[in-house]
């Protein structure tokens, strides 16, 4: 990749491209780089070695790992299971709980916008027998607690909301969904992979019994997650999905991931630091970046809660402009959009169409995820090239122009292709 | 994805963008699309009633950047053909000369779309017969 220096607003330099796609993944911190690099080469002993020096030093860097990540959702080292990454995690927790507690019920419920690491694991288990509930959200991407209420009955097992959505930011109410669970001896499962680090987040305070992590969404690297299952009140308990040498207490076989996992745990101490700081931060630069939008822009549309939100988060669809067509506009810097056109499926976002806002805003969707790197002269040379190509591409949109005369969009029968 | 050259310069500089009179019975307008479905394309032709001769095309699009190629590519061809001519120009022409990908091959089908809907409706304001041509139908008109 090229990369070029150009001036922004007055002496600041913002070098290009801008990567504002944090939700995707993160850069990995140079402090967890820096931290990783001896458990490849000199103390590269596998932590299962029980009988000499190198083993020894491998187990001891993952236990603290272990203790720092534990320490960042307020869980005891012994509730953390390392695994490859949340995707893995979240399978493992909802098909070991599955397993687990069949005896018990085969209801889960689940909601609309849950990644599809959660969605497709919850369908298969349809396939096996399980009944699963796919609770719809309300306009702000969050769900309703009555419906949650209505939909448990005597057999559910297990509730698995997410914490924050990874496209639009919101925040579930995830405390008053633990506590909803724990009066009816449910277990609650949270995909926890955009908030951890980014937000703060307890699984005593929260009523979480199991939750999923991720190291490369908080500046760790990729291929590294972990999964924690809650020890007491309830003690959770799984049955492993990966067999083998019986790693992880069982709950997990294969060789662990010793430098990931180092890189995990400084990932984590280091948002123990200063995420309070960062979130102020964050949310400073996003709330900068929508009010220069918003204030130079008319029929732009914010997708989810405004209130409960991730800082770095800014999802916003701009009226009659397809999403591609604005990435193209735009394409050195790094973001995402719900567009179908962007997406190999042709479908726009499930996540945005299942805010009930119609498909034509999520073919104009836009997200913007602002992390620890970006500086306020790449927010101000973003917000600049975005208002600039939206400018352009809505003199190039036909639904703009029809606006403009008048005509009600709604109102059109379309004669649309059946292609798309 | 990668775009080729062709896809990018019509994107960077779109050609014949605008709008022509649609109430002028030497103009043609085809809109095809839905918003739902992420593609609206607006093609009109200006006809020369003597000639037949397509002597003006003008495009908006709501689309991809290889929706918007296709179109500006499409108002580059009509123009200076002949109704009939243009006729012949097929979507998979529009594929060869702007190298698009199979994912975005219903963008250069919009755009034979539109040329037929913007021809169908010169035709039909002409009294002239032809196959009735799927067309968005704006059912409020100006405010
Ligand atoms: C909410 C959410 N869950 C799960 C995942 C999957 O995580 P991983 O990439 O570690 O498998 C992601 C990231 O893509 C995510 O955003
Ligand atoms: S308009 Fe959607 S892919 Fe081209």
């Amino acid at each position: 990749m090229s990369t070029n220096v150009i001036s922004g607003n007055g002496n600041n330099d913002v070098k290009l491209p801008i990567y504002m796609d944090n939700h995707a993944t993160t850069r990995t911190d140079p402090r967890v780089v820096e931290e990783m690099l001896p458990y490849f080469t000199e103390k590269f002993g596998n932590a299962a070695s029980r009988n000499h020096e190198f083993g020894w030093v491998a187990e001891q860097a993952v236990e603290q790992a272990r203790e720092r990540i534990a320490k960042l959702i307020g869980a005891t080292s012994k509730e953390i299971i390392f695994t490859s990454g949340a995707t893995e995690s979240n399978n493992l927790a909802i098909k070991g709980v599955a397993e687990m507690y069949k005896e018990k019920g085969n209801h889960i419920i689940t909601q609309a916008i849950e990644h599809k690491a959660v969605l497709d694991t919850c369908k298969r288990l349809e396939k096996y027998g399980f009944r699963v509930t796919y609770l719809p959200v309300q306009k702000d991407g969050r769900i309703d607690l009555d419906d949650l209420k209505r939909a448990m009955d005597e057999k559910t097992i297990l509730v698995t909301i997410m914490t924050a959505n990874n496209e639009i930011g919101a925040l579930q109410p995830i405390r008053e969904i633990g506590a909803l669970c724990h009066e009816r001896g449910v277990l609650f499962h949270t995909d926890a992979v955009q908030a951890i680090g980014k937000v703060p987040f307890n699984v005593i305070q929260d009523n979480v019994d199991l939750a999923s992590l991720t190291a490369h969404k908080l500046y760790g690297p990729k291929g590294v997650g972990g999964l924690y299952v809650r020890r007491k009140n309830p003690r959770v308990q799984l049955v492993a999905q990966i067999d083998g040498g019986g790693h992880e207490r069982g709950m997990r076989s294969g060789t662990l991931n010793v430098p990931g996992i180092v890189g995990f745990g400084k990932a984590c101490a280091l948002a123990s630091e200063g995420m309070a700081e960062e979130a102020v931060k964050l949310a400073a630069l996003r709330d900068r970046l929508k009010d220069a939008i918003m204030g130079q822009l008319d029929e732009v549309y914010i997708n989810g809660s405004v209130e409960h939100r991730l800082p770095g988060n800014l999802n916003i669809s701009f009226a009659y402009v397809e999403g591609e067509s604005l990435l193209m506009g735009i394409n050195d810097i790094a973001v995402s959009s719900g567009s179908a056109c962007t997406s190999a499926t042709l479908e726009p976002s499930y996540v945005l169409k299942a805010l009930g806002a119609g498909d034509d805003l999520a073919h104009s969707s836009i997200r913007f995820g602002i992390g620890r790197f970006n500086t306020q002269a790449e927010v101000d040379y973003v917000a600049e090239r975005v208002i600039d190509t939206v400018k352009r591409l809505r003199e190039l949109s036909p639904l703009y122009e029809m606006a403009k005369e008048g005509i009600d969009l709604t109102k059109v029968q379309w004669a649309a292709e059946p292609t798309h | 994805m990668a775009y080729s050259d062709k896809v990018l310069d019509h994107y960077s500089n779109p050609r014949n963008v605008g709008s022509l009179d649609k109430n002028s019975t030497e103009v043609g307008t085809g809109l095809v699309g839905a918003p739902e479905c992420g593609d609206v394309m607006k093609l009109q032709i200006k006809v020369n009633p003597a000639t037949n001769i397509i002597e003006d095309a003008k495009f908006k699009t709501f689309g991809c950047g290889s929706a918007i190629a296709s179109s500006s590519l499409a108002t580059e061809w009509v123009k200076g053909k002949t109704v009939d001519e243009a006729l012949t120009i097929r979507n998979t022409d529009i594929v060869k000369e702007l190298s698009l990908p199979p994912v975005k091959i219903h963008c250069s089908v919009l755009a034979e779309d539109a040329i037929r809907a913007a021809i169908g409706d010169w035709k039909k304001k002409n009294g002239q017969h032809s196959q009735p041509q799927p067309q968005a139908q704006p059912v409020e008109q100006r405010a």
